[in-house]
């Protein structure tokens, strides 16, 4: 059983550029691709419970804003320490102008 | 500025098990930090990287590096080699600390092997083990100036002022640094390193240390050798003698200050300084702003405190005027453990949340 949810408009993210998306108990980080792609991942930081939101986008890479730990966010492996462990990732799609992300129950 | 007292019980700097689960009760350990508010697209457009910056400043310094390096060995025996080790020696045993920690935040640069490059040298220079002291300064950025937590705090009090004069030479820093470079590279992490290294980095500080080592081993075998100290005036020796301007320097950043917070406006000071101390300090003297937003490299510091100050205390105007806050407040540390500086805040900035901090 799974949900999809409404997150924003497309336009509400620019091209390489990340948003917070709060959820539930949950946050979330969803990402506008420089190829115009939307992606999801945990919103939180790996290694410490920072906002991953605050990172820089840089390509398909986001950064932790603490401690520049590194991730890919298409797949949420972890690229550079300090992160270690990698980031959930959920599905993303477009419907009508709207970004949806689905959440698994 | 205004100076505060508060009675605590003496503090336990160890990083214990159960230090750390008292900071956790306090809310201090991996706290949600106090941040000034900023446009997304001005701190995106500050944070952006960029090699130009550093590759200039990198080819300057090891430049000067090797010519001032190549003057002492020409005038070895001569008095006339003093001015070129004075020089040497800071931009070895000095500059040194701050590429180190530019390069570790991996902000210097734009290229990951730029940053990796001169990271691993400037470790070697100033005598870190560059795996264990890259999560040290992560937990100092997680929990900056946290008793029980921060392995980096340079000054605990009460103070230690022997210490603090000694090692504008070195002596208890290179003391420090070569039993731990020795023990690691016996495959031994201390028990501080273990509380923030994880277990799958320790080979990797094992073999860094033992790198480390044999270097030094070498240089002063042949020092013995040739029978002459030129190897160690060359090779290690400059953290001792050349170290003074990243003392002179470094305890300005958190020195005097509140601990136990979760806001650097009130642990870090930012301290306008000369050009020449800057290039040396890679701009960490705008520290507060560091701290604050640690992925701004260090080339956009300046316009990073522009877009700030008005929620920052006013910075120190000068390395003397810092020197004249922080060294009466060591003196009065000395009778009061509990007293620090307060910094006041400008009438524009965000008032400190005192019911957050115990100030």
């Amino acid at each position: 059983m799974s949900d999809w949810i409404d997150v924003c408009a497309t336009d509400d993210i620019e091209e390489e550029d990340v948003i917070r998306f709060d959820h539930g108990a949950h946050s979330y980080a969803i990402y506008h691709s420089p190829e115009g792609e939307f992606f999801a991942t945990d919103g939180l930081c790996t290694h410490e419970q920072v906002h991953l939101a605050d990172g820089l986008v840089m390509n398909h890479i986001i950064e932790c804003p603490k401690h520049n730990g590194q991730f890919n966010y298409k797949t949420g492996e972890a690229a550079r320490l300090p992160a270690c462990d990698h980031l959930g990732t959920y599905p993303v799609r477009v419907v009508d102008g709207r970004v949806q992300m689905q959440l698994s129950e | 500025m205004t100076t505060v007292t508060t009675n605590t019980p003496p503090r336990d700097y160890r990083l214990s098990d159960e230090n750390a689960q008292l900071a956790f009760a306090r809310g201090l350990a991996s706290a949600d930090w106090y941040h000034t508010d900023v446009d997304r697209k001005a701190i995106k457009a500050l944070m952006k990287r960029s090699d130009g910056p550093a590759i200039r400043d990198t080819l300057i310094w090891l430049g000067l590096l090797a010519a001032s390096g190549a003057g002492v060995i020409a005038l070895w025996g001569s008095w006339w080699v003093l001015p070129f080790v004075l020089i040497y020696g800071v931009l070895y045993g000095s500059a040194c600390d701050a590429r180190w920690h530019e390069c570790g935040h991996g902000t210097a640069f734009k290229s990951a092997w730029m940053n990796n490059a001169v990271y691993q040298f400037a470790s070697f220079l100033v005598m870190r083990n560059p795996v264990t002291w890259r999560w040290s300064h992560a937990r100092h950025h997680t929990d900056t100036v946290i008793v029980g937590r921060d392995a980096e705090i340079a000054v605990m009090r009460p103070p230690d002022l022997l210490k603090v004069v000694l090692n504008f030479v070195g002596v208890y820093d290179v003391w420090y640094s070569m039993k731990a470079l020795l023990l690691n590279a016996g495959g031994v992490l201390q028990e501080h390193e273990l509380s923030f290294v994880p277990e799958q980095e320790h080979g990797k500080a094992v073999f860094a240390a033992r790198v480390h080592v044999l270097i030094y081993g070498a240089t002063i075998a042949v020092a013995v050798a040739i029978g002459t100290w030129l190897p160690l005036i060359l090779i290690g020796g400059p953290r001792m003698y050349g170290c003074w301007h990243m003392l002179m320097t470094g305890l300005l950043q958190h020195g005097g200050l509140a601990d136990n917070v979760t806001d650097h406006r009130l642990n870090s000071r930012t301290v306008l300084m000369n050009p020449v101390s800057r290039f040396i300090y890679w701009n960490m003297n705008y520290h507060v702003e560091h701290h604050m937003f640690p992925m701004v490299p260090f080339h956009a510091l300046p316009q990073l405190h522009e877009l700030i100050k008005h929620d920052l205390p006013a910075p120190n105007p000068s390395i003397w005027d810092g020197y004249r806050e922080m060294v009466p407040a060591f003196l009065r540390q000395l009778r009061n453990e509990d007293y620090f500086v307060r910094r006041e805040l400008p009438p524009t900035a965000k008032p400190y949340r005192e019911d957050l901090h115990e100030i």
